[in-house]
């Protein structure tokens, strides 16, 4: 098809432009619905307090995000968060010595290590994805246990130094939303800058005709499962030291959101389309929704039906409009 | 290019021919059951207290719930869709059928109304996947949060256990000895089930829908609306084992069911049905749940902690999907490319 593409480029382009500026929207339109009602809203701890529980969703999509791109689902990305949150908590506790950054570098190998065992079964032995992940889903999750004995590592075993990194404060936003918006620029320059970040692309858009272009597609999802895991195991610590316990059920579920969260910033799940912004956008909009929902009254037992609610409603309005707006970066003229 | 098309033949069919090269070397429900004989010699030796018939009995209505979900949730595998929702339907039915329960409602209603919330989760399933065209797992998702959000909007904190007298029959009753109520309504489900998928048209067309979507449509099949009714399938069966558990435990909390989607959907790859669609025996899935039931079970009697169990569990499922496809990769030279 030669000829309809500059049209084609032209509303392809416009209407992703509209997605990512739609849910701006949206979220602007959520913010001016509750300042005004409800100023606690607008009050700097709350808004802090936001932006580091959206911090940890951002991040975990973002990752997420790599996955879905590649074709694949990750599940255990909050199992993977648990099992290294618990190894770092206990080894703090044990050796209080160890320097936090020697941590989490640990927790980024640990992690990363962990999704590239996912990684590794789906590319030497092209198993599906989504049953990989939901067995070492149940495994990471119980090594949790076998590991902690089922204990919990609660405050007062964690040395100050591994409670206070994502609590350091510069120009009024803690450290764990700061390592959230690196990751995001890294992960963004990958994605739009790196022939891996290309061939991800590609993999996902067209398995055959990326084979033809020499590119291997199992190896591109063996790198985003790693990423995705390293990212987990890096949220790992980032989790545990800020809500200061770890014990065997933290974030259980939570890889659910992450998905919802990729799948409202317009990440296809059937591989080859996603952005960044769309995804940060995405787990913002949760974030805001769930930070508002106990300030405008809503009782504890309700908010999980309204999260329900605005999750199934963003995602048949994303999936709709997604039918029309496919990009396929190997169908296009040369980038 | 003889190569090349091989390769994409490979990337484009992966593991949907994996279980069919698998298949020709040694049957799937052979290995499932030399595994269950295997962990029936293990329980044996390891407890004193296995070997018994209510024993086993036990096995069987620790895990019929599940089995009875699962034998939905593999027609609805088969045709190349899944279904996250499951746990999240049995809370809402139960809720439902609580709430009838203690409006004083008589008996019949009372399981009919969990039945009918199940249908009607089923049927909003089935409008977001077959009629909105949302992917399955996103929109399953979704409405997954949505069924238990509402469990939890309608109970807070509460419990409801005001059943009518006879409820408990359901879930504790037995038929003949040990046999139970819940094992002779899986046995008998699952003799439908398989005769549906394997020896009708409605089950071809549903295996023709997991292998190739798009030629089943061109060769006359209503997709979406066997797509639709799949999902009110699991629905209902979703609202079945709702009265089972409601009736088994005695009592109605939001939290029920928590977690068993992943359970039900591990049961699925156990019997051998493929995620991708098109492949899969009924045989297989009851099969593959009397094993999870006497792995489960047998590891419970010694005392191992429900956590411990499903690595075990999950570890199952992926040596199960592993060894076939490390054989045809590295065992069977020159299988592929």
């Amino acid at each position: 098809m030669p000829e309809p593409h500059t049209g084609m480029l032209a509303t392809i382009r416009r209407l992703n432009l509209t997605r990512e500026a739609g849910l701006f929207g949206l979220i602007l339109l959520a913010l001016a619905l509750i300042a005004p009602l409800y100023p606690a809203f607008l009050r700097p701890a709350n808004l802090s307090g936001l932006l580091d529980d959206t911090a940890l969703l951002i991040l975990l999509a973002v990752g997420e995000m790599l996955v879905l791109i590649s074709r694949g689902v990750d599940l255990s990305i909050a199992a993977n968060l648990a099992l290294t949150g618990m190894i770092v908590a206990s080894l703090n506790q044990a050796y209080p010595g160890i320097a936090v950054p020697v941590l989490i570098l640990l927790a980024i190998a640990i992690g990363a290590a962990l999704g590239a065992i996912n990684g590794a079964l789906i590319w030497l032995l092209r198993l599906p994805s989504i049953v990989v992940t939901l067995g070492t889903l149940s495994i990471y999750r119980g090594a949790v246990f076998l590991v902690s004995h089922g204990k919990w590592v609660n405050s007062n075993a964690m040395s100050p130094a591994f409670l206070g990194f994502v609590r350091l404060s510069f120009g009024g936003i803690t450290m764990l939303t700061w390592v959230a918006v690196a990751v995001v620029a890294a992960i963004a320059f990958f994605l739009r800058a790196t022939i891996s970040g290309r061939n991800l692309f590609a993999a996902g858009n067209n398995p055959g005709a990326s084979i033809y272009a020499g590119i291997d597609i199992g190896w591109m999802q063996f790198v985003a499962f790693t990423i995705a895991g390293a990212i987990s195991g890096l949220a790992g610590y980032l989790w545990v030291s800020r809500f200061a316990v770890a014990y065997t059920d933290i974030a259980s579920g939570f890889e659910l959101q992450v998905i919802a969260a990729c799948v409202i910033g317009g990440v296809s799940i059937t591989g080859g389309v996603g952005t960044v912004a769309g995804v940060v956008l995405g787990a913002l909009f949760l974030g805001v929704i769930k930070n508002a929902l106990p300030l405008v009254g809503v009782s504890p037992f309700f908010q999980m039906a309204v999260s329900g609610l605005v999750i199934t409603t963003a995602v048949i309005v994303n999936a709709r409009g997604q039918k029309a707006s496919v990009r396929r970066i190997l169908e296009q003229p040369a980038l | 290019m003889k190569t090349g098309d091989l390769a994409i033949q490979g990337a484009a069919t992966r593991t949907g021919g994996i279980f069919l090269h698998a298949r020709k070397l040694f049957r799937w429900e052979t290995l499932l059951l030399a595994a269950i004989l295997i962990d029936f010699a293990i329980n044996t030796v390891m407890s004193p207290y296995f070997l018994s018939l209510w024993t086993i009995s036990d096995v069987a209505v620790s895990v019929t719930e599940k089995a009875i979900v699962a034998l939905a949730m593999a027609f609805v595998i088969i045709a190349g869709e899944i279904d996250i929702s499951v746990g999240g339907t049995i809370a809402l039915c139960s809720v439902v059928m609580g709430l009838v329960a203690r409006a004083g409602l008589p008996l019949p209603l009372v399981v009919l109304s969990a039945l009918a919330a199940g249908l009607a989760c089923g049927c909003l399933n089935g409008l977001l996947i077959a009629r909105l065209k949302v992917p399955s797992i996103v929109a399953t998702i979704g409405t997954m949060t949505l069924f238990r959000g509402i469990a939890y909007a309608v109970m807070g904190d509460g419990v409801l256990k005001t059943y009518p007298a006879g409820f408990s029959w359901f879930g504790q009753g037995y038929v003949v000895g040990p046999i139970s109520i819940e094992l002779v309504l899986f046995v008998g489900l699952g003799v439908v089930a398989g005769a549906v998928l394997h020896y009708t048209p409605l089950g071809r067309r549903i295996i023709a829908i997991g292998s190739n979507p798009v030629a089943s449509r061109m060769s006359g099949i209503a997709v979406d609306r066997v797509r639709f009714g799949l999902f009110v399938l699991v629905g209902v069966a979703a609202g079945l084992a709702s009265v089972l558990l409601t009736s088994r435990l005695g009592s109605t909390r939001p939290s029920i069911g928590q977690g068993w989607e992943l359970d039900i959907i591990t049961i699925v790859i156990l019997g051998g049905v493929s995620i991708d669609g098109g492949v899969g025996t009924i045989a297989g899935v009851a099969l593959a749940a009397l094993l999870m039931g006497l792995v489960n079970f047998g590891l419970g009697l010694l005392n191992v902690p429900g956590i411990v169990v499903s690595v075990v569990t999950g570890a199952m499922l992926i040596v199960v999907v592993a060894v076939p496809a490390a054989l045809k990769r590295f065992g069977l030279a020159g299988g592929r490319r």
